[in-house]
């Protein structure tokens, strides 16, 4: 059978800020058959995104195409004339982008938008063109499908935009859809529905795929063939069984190895269990104070919690449970409205204006985004120094020798000190930004999503690391994420919110099954490596209707 | 349209209001802090002290400043402007004619200037890169960088003195055919337009360009859109609260900012009339004009902002 596409030897160029000329796609060649879906995956920078857009003979500002050909049905999109390329965009190759909430113009209706396709080519009249996307929209197991078309995109939800991206991509009956990370900014309990949705119209039209995503779970469900990235440069490429069960390069290994679950051993053993924070009816929200003393909207109701010495707690939802409104409430950056915060026996106050300095030193937060918590007009050394001469006025020599040190901790090493923060790698950055920290000598850190920014090797080994840190300095850690994975490899007791409220609280080493309904349908929705996991997995649609946003 | 629309759009209204006031009060304080006393300069220098007085009290000069204040701000409120110090004319006739001039001329400038600024500024940007935007982006930098009245006596110079194709200057009031008012419009329209289009240009490219790069006009592009589709329908309809608002403040020029064309071309317009004011020390002349300037500037500013509300369909 013939191929849809051959890539040969595709090379890529951008132009740096300098001028310079600098190939970040190194001769890639790949193949796709007829039907066939190919998953794209690599970490951030390896040129997934890059490669598929050439597919529609498209490069972002600043790069082009350098060499090789890109033939889709025989059309070789790189010398193409660029109305030649039009003319396929939609029909032939179509694209569904990363963020919906950001391809879809605010303006315009997003029925227009998504039927605008067949008027660019005078596919159908128009009111043919509406009638198919309504089935669409059905197909896509869109709710309301006949009236969801004549609402605005901020009309509706996340998950919901996403697949209405996807019906916008498939009127026009391409031969391939290009998936750009389609559901890395959806909630897990979302991302199944979308993935399901995806699978099944791809499925039924025998529609080509190519699948870029960084996620080798997610792709396991959705893909035939997985290309494995890294640098512009293909490592392996295999069949989806082979690659999660055989893989050959070491990369690939090493990919798979950051998925394996590794749940938290009793390796912290604490002489006497003893309370270091407990939480009691905390509220807190935004907005002009109403007459009950309560803030207009509330992030956060009533949720009480204890932190032992040298334990974990992880706190974990979906995004505007109030997870994060939680943590800035304990750290006192957003005063809570009502409920009692003790620490180490004694109460703190609501706001940090308040708090005593040894408050504030005992208790540090570590904020999801390294490049906007580092300031980068400082070098590391100035970063580092100013919360040792803060909380611990040291100068000189001895400020020095901590600086090295505190690197030293986080596995950096000592010559980075007279770097800036934008000289530094993501991972490197969230290292720093966890010695600033360290350096005020801490009992509780709170980390906010401090791992979601980045790549998944690069993840774990931020976790080995903060699992070391707690071993050396009997810290414990408020660990606040919507990756379940995450949450499971460092804590010991995990809260699961719901709607500013804090549903239920595990024990993983006593109690591993949630009980509650919410849980459940949280804890069932991360993907698993397995290919079968998506096809076999059965939701209560009761759970699903009433705790999931679709 | 929501009540929460008209609310945004009433707050917007109160806050132009409140400006006008503030407005009118520093307009009041800082013509009445000009140097000279107002009773000696009409009588002149050889007045009696007794005369001088007598006037003084004739004019409430010798009561406090807030109570003068309020007088005049209640006047202008009702439409008494006050009456010049010089010929003694109620300050609104003096004005309406040469307002209704002003008026005209800054109409005509802006059914001239703004559809070819837009045109440009779209063109430019949708070709971006392209040997025809930086044809217009030298151009319109160029423009910026003359001063009117070198635009202006240039026109003059060539037009009138060498080719002899345009009267020298514009006598607006003794106009009976269209041919004639083309011939007195001319050279005013072309040099305020120099002026207003320029900065209309560039910010209408900038804007539509910042739009351009969004990912919903890089969808449109992958969704096979030409590009003059993806401007026109994609990026400009999210660029318009930007664009009305350079297109308002390069405007707002045209109320005030035309004395320099108004006097090269002496054409009878309330700028001219409001430098003479100041040549004769007529201050209630001075400062309705000051008024006047800053209401239509208000305005603007205001009728922009309510546009850049009503575009935006997150409000609808």
């Amino acid at each position: 059978m013939e191929n849809l596409v051959e890539v040969r030897d595709l090379k890529v160029e951008a132009t740096t800020d300098s001028g310079r000329r600098v190939e970040i796609i190194k001769g890639v060649s790949l193949d796709i058959a007829p039907g066939e879906i190919v998953a794209l995956i690599g970490e951030s920078g390896s040129g997934k995104t890059t490669i598929a857009l050439t597919l529609m003979g498209y490069t972002r500002s600043g790069c082009s195409i350098s060499g090789g050909t890109v033939r889709i049905a025989g059309k070789d999109m790189v010398t193409l004339s660029e109305r030649e390329r039009a003319g396929i965009r939609g029909t032939e190759v179509a694209y569904v982008p990363q963020s919906a909430a950001a391809a879809f113009n605010p303006a315009q209706r997003i029925i227009e938008q998504v039927v605008e396709v067949t008027r660019i080519h005078r596919l159908m009249p128009a009111e043919e063109a509406r009638q198919k996307a309504v089935e669409l929209f059905r197909a896509l197991s869109l709710p309301n499908p006949e009236t969801i078309g004549g609402r605005y995109p901020h009309q509706v939800s996340g998950g919901q935009l996403q697949r209405l991206s996807a019906a916008m991509a498939l009127i026009g009956d391409p031969r391939l859809v290009i998936f750009d990370e389609p559901t890395t900014a959806l909630d897990v309990t979302t991302q199944i529905e979308v993935l399901r949705a995806f699978k099944s119209v791809m499925k039924k039209g025998g529609i080509s795929g190519v699948y870029v995503s960084h996620d080798l779970a997610v792709v396991a469900q959705i893909a035939d063939r997985i290309v494995v990235l890294r640098n512009g440069e293909v490592q392996e490429v295999g069949a989806t069984a082979d690659i999660l069960t055989r893989a050959q390069h070491p990369y690939t290994r090493e990919l798979l190895a950051a998925f394996e679950p590794k749940p938290r051993g009793e390796e912290t053993v604490v002489e006497e269990r003893k309370v270091l924070l407990e939480i009691k009816g905390l509220s807190a929200g935004y907005g002009p104070i109403q007459a009950d003393g309560q803030p207009l909207v509330r992030a956060v109701q009533d949720v009480s919690l204890t932190v032992e010495k040298g334990r974990n707690l992880g706190i974990i939802g979906e995004s505007g449970c109030g997870k994060s409104t939680l943590a800035r409430a304990i750290a006192g950056i957003l005063p809570a409205s009502s409920g009692t915060i003790l620490f180490d026996k004694s109460e703190l106050e609501g706001s940090v204006r308040q708090r005593s300095r040894d408050h504030l030193r005992e208790m540090q937060i570590v904020f999801q985004y390294a490049d906007t918590a580092l300031n980068p007009a400082k070098s590391i050394e100035e970063i580092l120094g100013r919360p040792l001469m803060f909380y611990h006025g040291m100068k000189g020599k001895q400020r020095d020798s901590r600086i090295d040190q505190l690197l030293d901790m986080v596995h950096l090493p000592k010559t980075l000190r007279h770097r800036r923060p934008q000289e530094l790698s993501g991972g490197q950055k969230q290292r720093v930004n966890f010695a600033r920290a360290l350096a005020a000598e801490p009992k509780l850190i709170i980390c906010d999503e401090v791992t979601s920014a980045l790549d998944t090797v690069v993840a774990a080994a931020i976790i080995e690391l903060l699992k070391e840190l707690q071993r050396e300095l009997s810290l414990s850690y408020i660990f606040i994420s919507h990756d379940l994975s995450v949450v499971e490899a460092i804590c010991d007791e995990i809260v699961v919110m719901y709607g500013g409220r804090k549903v239920e609280e595990i024990t993983p080493a006593v109690l591993k099954a949630p009980q509650h309904p919410y849980s459940k349908l949280l804890f069932s929705s991360v993907p698993r490596l397995d290919p079968s996991w998506l096809d076999t997995l059965e939701l209560d649609p009761e759970l699903v209707t009433t705790y999931g946003h679709r | 349209m929501s009540t929460y629309v008209l609310n945004l759009i009433a707050v917007r209204l109160l806050i132009a209001a409140l400006t006008l006031l503030i407005v009118s009060f520093a307009v009041f304080f800082a013509t009445a802090m000009l140097p000279g006393d107002t009773a000696t300069i009409l009588l002149g220098q050889a007045a009696t002290p007794e005369a001088v007085a007598g006037l003084r009290t004739a004019m409430h000069l010798d009561d406090p400043a807030y109570l003068r204040f309020l007088r005049w701000l209640g006047g202008f409120l009702s439409g008494d402007l006050g009456t010049s110090y010089v010929n003694n004319v109620a300050v609104a006739d003096l004005i309406g004619g040469r307002f209704i001039n002003t008026m005209r001329l800054a109409g005509i400038t802006t059914l001239f200037s703004v559809p070819l600024a837009l045109t440009l500024g779209i063109t430019a940007a949708m070709f971006r890169g392209s040997l025809y935007d930086r044809a217009v982006t030298i151009l319109t930098i160029g423009v910026i960088s003359i001063p009117e009245f070198m635009v202006a006596t240039s026109a003059v110079l060539v037009f009138s003195v060498y080719l002899k194709w345009l009267p020298a200057l514009s006598f607006a009031n003794d106009v009976t055919s269209v041919w004639q008012m083309l011939q007195v419009y001319a050279m005013p329209v072309i040099s305020l337009t120099f002026v207003v289009a320029a900065q209309m240009i560039r910010m209408t490219r900038a804007a539509v360009i910042d739009t351009i790069n969004t990912p919903y006009v890089e969808t449109a592009l992958l969704k096979g859109a030409s590009r003059p589709r993806m401007v026109l329908r994609h990026a400009l309809p999210n660029a318009v609260g930007p664009i009305v608002n350079a297109v308002a403040l390069s405007l707002s020029y045209l109320v005030g900012g035309v004395i320099i064309v108004e006097t090269i071309f002496n054409y009878p317009g309330i700028a001219k009339l409001m430098v003479d004011g100041v040549a004769t020390r007529d201050l209630p002349l001075i400062q309705s004009c000051a008024m006047i300037f800053c209401i239509g500037y208000l305005s603007l500013i205001t009728l922009a902002d309510i546009i850049a509300i009503l575009a935006n369909p997150r409000l609808r």
